[in-house]
């Protein structure tokens, strides 16, 4: 097989902040000591004018977010995801949510791929947090290509936007040429009618593995990247469910409050079938390399494979 | 300042404190301790010191209002409806269902509100923000932010604070409302921000020292305020809680409490005199 080129989307996040403020005058980046590690320190070259360091205050720096956008600039800002989403929650509800400001929320360092760090830096729980901010979008992406279509796609966005990329390198599996973003829209990676792999960030391409070792097992699987999970790509779940009757979610983050709820959420509603839920169990993490991490949470292939032949009968 | 100015501002500050009362007695909730000890202050910032245009609320030079203290929306309503950006009577809608007046300022439901606050400690990152991006654009107007001095317990205003001076914010001016009472009762007692001054100043502000209810004072303040470059620049203003009201002075249970019907009568009966006294100065 021929070697998968691999990239960590918030290098991605970087290029695209770099492409959109050659574009856009009104593209300001603020950073909270982390702009090397974010990835925002590619913009900063650039364009240091454009760039403020708010220093390891991140609540103060959500605000100052929120204000830069009543004057009509488009703000990113950034840190990883436990400190972009979990200890400035309040801010983003309060200043950018409530008053429904054109701030965009670029974390990085999402999940239990942090690694070695260990738990205090291992966000699982943004996804829950964001979701429940009333009109804030959602999202993940899964490769670099995607990365960079969903930065600029939430620059066109008007409203608050959180976005949440990863620290490793994962494998690119789009195409550039051809591919399109659109907030709020699945994907479908591949078709499949026993069972639909719901998946998003870096286990989108686990899920990818997964359905072609189902597939010699006899299990023909759908899986379809939800790089949005809010708002949710409603249509496409439920024809997934009603072509399956069968769900999997898949995704690096607590199973309590994020793509796996939210798809549970619609399906109760408006169409029950079964499902698994993919995540982090209501537990922390620990340190220890990325690709260890992940096969001990069991956000992996392997894993997916192991618990869709369970819930096939297979 | 002429005797006339003045006299114009003391009446129209009897009248702000007046829908102060109105408003909250007719919303039977709402802050008027705090809104009273401001109301001064937001007199004198919208009718002399503010480039506000009640016809053009949006207008984009416009100077900026942040409330950091929102919770004292009624006072800041209430000099709103006086400077013409909303009829009087919509302050008896306070709080109401409905009403574009909620209990907390609220971007884009009520016309003159700069940005949504309620949430202490936030308004002045936000006013921070906004100050930053004027001068990232270009834009000539300045942003003023009310702060309470219970408020500042918070940690974020000082992280705003580091951040108005790295960033040499002197289009910023943070004023700070220093009635000396909060919820739970002598902000010394509850857990005391003193020195308010020095800290200030060694976070790199300017500052003035005024009685926030001196008109003279104000002006002289925000006079250096303009004049001040390369700094951000903090007005202390010594005021007191309640202040109009002779039963509300003073006394922190007044800081979240309506007026019932006798309180609301005894508070416009007193209202009303000192109007009246002013108008015949």
């Amino acid at each position: 097989m021929a070697e998968v080129k691999k990239i960590a989307t918030r290098d991605g996040y970087g290029a695209a902040l770099k492409e959109l403020g050659e574009l856009h005058d009104d593209v300001i980046v603020f950073d909270a000591d982390l702009a090397g590690s974010t990835k925002t320190g590619v913009f900063r070259k650039a364009f240091p004018n454009r760039h403020f360091n708010c220093g390891i205050a991140e609540a103060n720096m959500m605000a100052v977010a929120a204000g830069a956008a009543t004057m009509g600039l488009v703000p990113f800002a950034s840190s990883f995801a436990m400190f972009a989403a979990g200890r400035p929650y309040e801010q983003i509800r309060n200043s950018i949510g409530y008053p429904h400001l054109n701030v965009k929320i670029g974390a990085t360092h999402g999940g239990i791929s942090v690694g070695e760090d260990g738990a205090s830096h291992q966000c699982c729980e943004d996804f829950a947090l964001m979701r429940s901010i009333p009109g804030m979008v959602v999202m993940s992406p899964a490769d670099d290509v995607e990365a960079r279509a969903m930065v600029k796609a939430a620059y066109e966005h008007q409203g608050p936007v959180y976005m949440r990329f990863g620290r490793s390198a994962v494998p690119v599996f789009h195409d550039e040429a051809t591919y399109t973003f659109q907030i709020g829209k699945g994907e479908v990676m591949q078709e499949g009618t026993d069972v639909a792999i719901i998946a998003n960030g870096l286990l989108v391409a686990e899920a990818v593995e997964a359905g072609k070792v189902l597939k010699e097992a006899g299990i023909s699987a759908r899986i379809i990247n939800m790089a949005t999970i809010k708002p949710l790509d409603e249509e496409l779940i439920l024809k997934a469910a009603q072509d399956c009757g069968k769900i999997i979610t898949c995704e690096e983050h607590s199973i309590i409050g994020g793509l796996g709820e939210a798809v549970c959420s619609l399906l109760s509603e408006k169409y029950p079938v079964p499902v698994r839920r993919i995540g982090v169990e209501d537990q922390f993490g620990f340190s220890g390399p990325a690709a260890a991490l992940l096969k001990e949470f069991g956000l992996c292939a392997e894993h997916i494979v192991e618990v869709t032949k369970e819930f096939c009968h297979r | 300042m002429t005797a006339n100015e003045k006299k114009q501002l003391m009446i129209t500050a009897c009248k702000v404190r007046m829908g102060v009362i109105e408003g909250t007695h007719a919303a039977k909730a709402g802050h008027p301790g705090g809104s009273l000890s401001a109301a001064d202050l937001f007199t004198y910032l919208y009718f002399k010191e503010l480039n506000v245009d009640p016809q053009n609320p949006n207008m984009e030079t416009r100077d900026r209002f942040v409330l950091s203290k929102g919770h004292t929306a009624p006072g800041l309503y209430s000099v709103l409806a006086q400077r013409g950006f909303f009829p009087e009577s919509d302050l008896l809608t306070l709080r109401h269902i409905g009403s574009h007046l909620q209990g907390h300022p609220t971007l884009g439901k009520t016309p003159g509100i700069d940005m949504s606050t309620g949430s202490l400690g936030q308004g002045i990152s936000a006013a921070a923000g906004m100050a930053l991006a004027a001068k990232h654009t270009g834009n000539p107007c300045r942003v003023y932010t009310l702060l309470g001095d219970g408020e500042i317990q918070e940690g974020q205003p000082w992280e705003a604070m580091m951040f108005a001076h790295h960033y040499k914010l002197d289009n910023l001016c943070i004023i700070i409302d220093n009635n000396g009472l909060q919820i739970d009762g002598n902000i010394a007692d509850v857990m005391s921000p003193y020195p308010i001054v020095d800290k200030l100043q060694a976070f790199g502000f300017e500052v003035a020292q005024i009685d926030g209810h001196s008109f003279e004072e104000m002006e002289a303040a925000f006079a250096k305020a303009r004049e001040t470059k390369g700094v951000p620049f903090a007005i202390v203003m010594k005021t007191v809680k309640g202040k109009g009201v002779s039963y509300m002075e003073n006394n922190a249970d007044w800081h979240g409490k309506a007026p019932n019907d006798a309180e609301y009568e005894q508070a416009m009966a007193e209202l009303k005199a000192q109007l009246a006294e002013v108008e015949a100065m």
